[in-house]
């Protein structure tokens, strides 16, 4: 199973998401990266993300991201 | 708002595509995007074939072609035509109607009633509320149904947001009473505070069309668009999508007083395979009773992507079967709207190609 670090690396692999705390602020994921994203989150863990709660806040970083992930229903 | 209709039925559907076939890894060339975020995209969001048409091409064209094909057959007569409406927010011009082009190119009778209606994604769900009316008239036995759109031409080559997924088509639905004791629930809901989320900013009263109006700007995120163009706020509409269409079809099932385990398929507007996935997972429904293909293999083609499920993916089944389905659409104004009803067995339902 793969990290979050790592599936966001392989969708933008031109930028380090250790070095940023809000990937939306600093333009590293737009809104068809958050699509792509999910995607890829859903397929990895086996679950599916609600539609309502594809938002930019939710993708702000790796905490943000897991944490969504936990109430998704999964242990990231 | 709920509605019920009794004793009506569709009881054919055609659906007119431009032979005219794009495809999405050749128009990506035009983005200012890297290839490989494109094709991520294109997997995630099922883009792939669309129909367009051609330069010059109308609504109405579509439409007589459509027509003409049923009359020549004889699956539709012109004498018994009592009501013809057409639903498009790409009209032939602003003065007349195209339900009166269509009308006249048609020779249709004088003696019926010819409506033109602004609506797009939603409008097949609009059309058949307007025509259940409309045969509750003890005049009118024979509806006519128009759904379409060459939004292919209002639409910019380098917007990645909105030109892949963008397709031409015209549907025609024909509406009758139903000798069976049918009965007919709908919901449709509006707001317009939320208008400005899909639009076309210039070309109407408010900002005529102008040579500046043409010009491409740079809008952000590598697109460039005019304000003549559609603009889509494609967060904005995946939100309010997710949002408010799940409490419209569970008030529309307990406004039936049926459940969703009652229905075969759940055939919606179709903008792309990502949100209808996400829509079958937050109503709860198999995501293989919602059919989510459209977008792949036609393009969304507005307010035709409901009959072109249900011709496309239903197309024999429909002629001898009957199914018990909900219709869903979504879209500009904003509005949205859903339908339980049966559908089948049809006098026809097939797919044409304009040449």
């Amino acid at each position: 199973m793969k990290s979050v670090i790592e599936i966001l690396t392989e969708i933008r692999p031109e930028f380090d998401f250790t070095a940023s705390s809000d990937f939306i602020a600093d333009g590293m994921l737009d809104s068809f990266d958050m699509v792509t994203l999910v995607s890829a989150l859903d397929k990895n863990w086996g679950v599916s993300i609600p539609g309502t709660d594809i938002v930019p806040e939710n993708f702000q970083n790796v905490q943000t991201i897991e944490a969504l992930l936990r109430k998704s229903g999964t242990k990231p | 708002m709920n509605f019920t209709f009794r004793r009506k039925r569709i009881s054919g559907v055609l659906v007119v595509v431009p032979a005219n076939e794009r495809s999405f890894v050749t128009d990506m060339k035009n983005f200012n995007f890297p290839q490989s975020r494109s094709l991520k995209l294109k997997e995630v969001m099922g883009f792939d074939k669309r129909r367009v048409v051609g330069p010059g091409v109308c609504v109405s064209d579509l439409a007589v072609f459509g027509l003409e094909h049923l009359l020549e057959r004889g699956w539709l007569k012109r004498d018994e035509i009592d009501a013809l409406i057409v639903i498009t927010q790409t009209p032939d011009y602003i003065i007349p109607g195209t339900s009166c082009i269509v009308h006249g190119r048609l020779g249709l009778k004088r003696d019926m009633l010819s409506l033109s209606i602004s609506q797009a994604c939603t409008g097949f769900l609009i059309g058949l509320i307007q025509a259940f009316a409309l045969l509750e008239q003890e005049s009118i036995k024979k509806v006519v149904l128009v759904n379409s759109d060459v939004l292919s031409r209002k639409v910019s080559p380098q917007d990645r947001n909105i030109y892949p997924l963008i397709g031409d088509a015209c549907s025609i639905t024909v509406l009758e009473r139903d000798t069976e004791d049918s009965v007919i629930h709908a919901n449709v809901r509006v707001d317009g505070s939320r208008a400005s989320a899909l639009i076309i900013p210039a070309g109407g009263m408010r900002q005529p069309h102008t040579p500046k109006t043409a010009k491409l700007e740079n809008v952000g995120d590598g697109n460039l668009r005019a304000k003549d163009h559609l603009f889509m706020d494609g967060a904005a509409i995946f939100n309010f999508v997710q949002t408010e269409m799940p409490p419209l079809i569970e008030s529309l099932f307990a406004h039936a007083g049926t459940s969703m385990d009652s229905v075969d398929y759940f055939l919606c507007h179709q903008p792309n395979r990502f949100m209808l996935e996400k829509l079958a997972d937050k109503v709860k429904i198999p995501r293989a009773k919602m059919p989510n293909n459209m977008v792949g293999h036609f393009g969304n083609n507005s307010g035709a992507t409901i009959p072109t499920v249900m011709s496309f993916n239903l197309g024999e089944r429909l002629l001898r079967e009957k199914l018990h389905v909900c219709l869903a659409g979504f879209g500009a104004g904003l509005t949205w709207a859903a339908m339980l009803l049966n559908l089948g067995k049809f006098n026809f339902n097939t797919i044409i190609e304009y040449k």
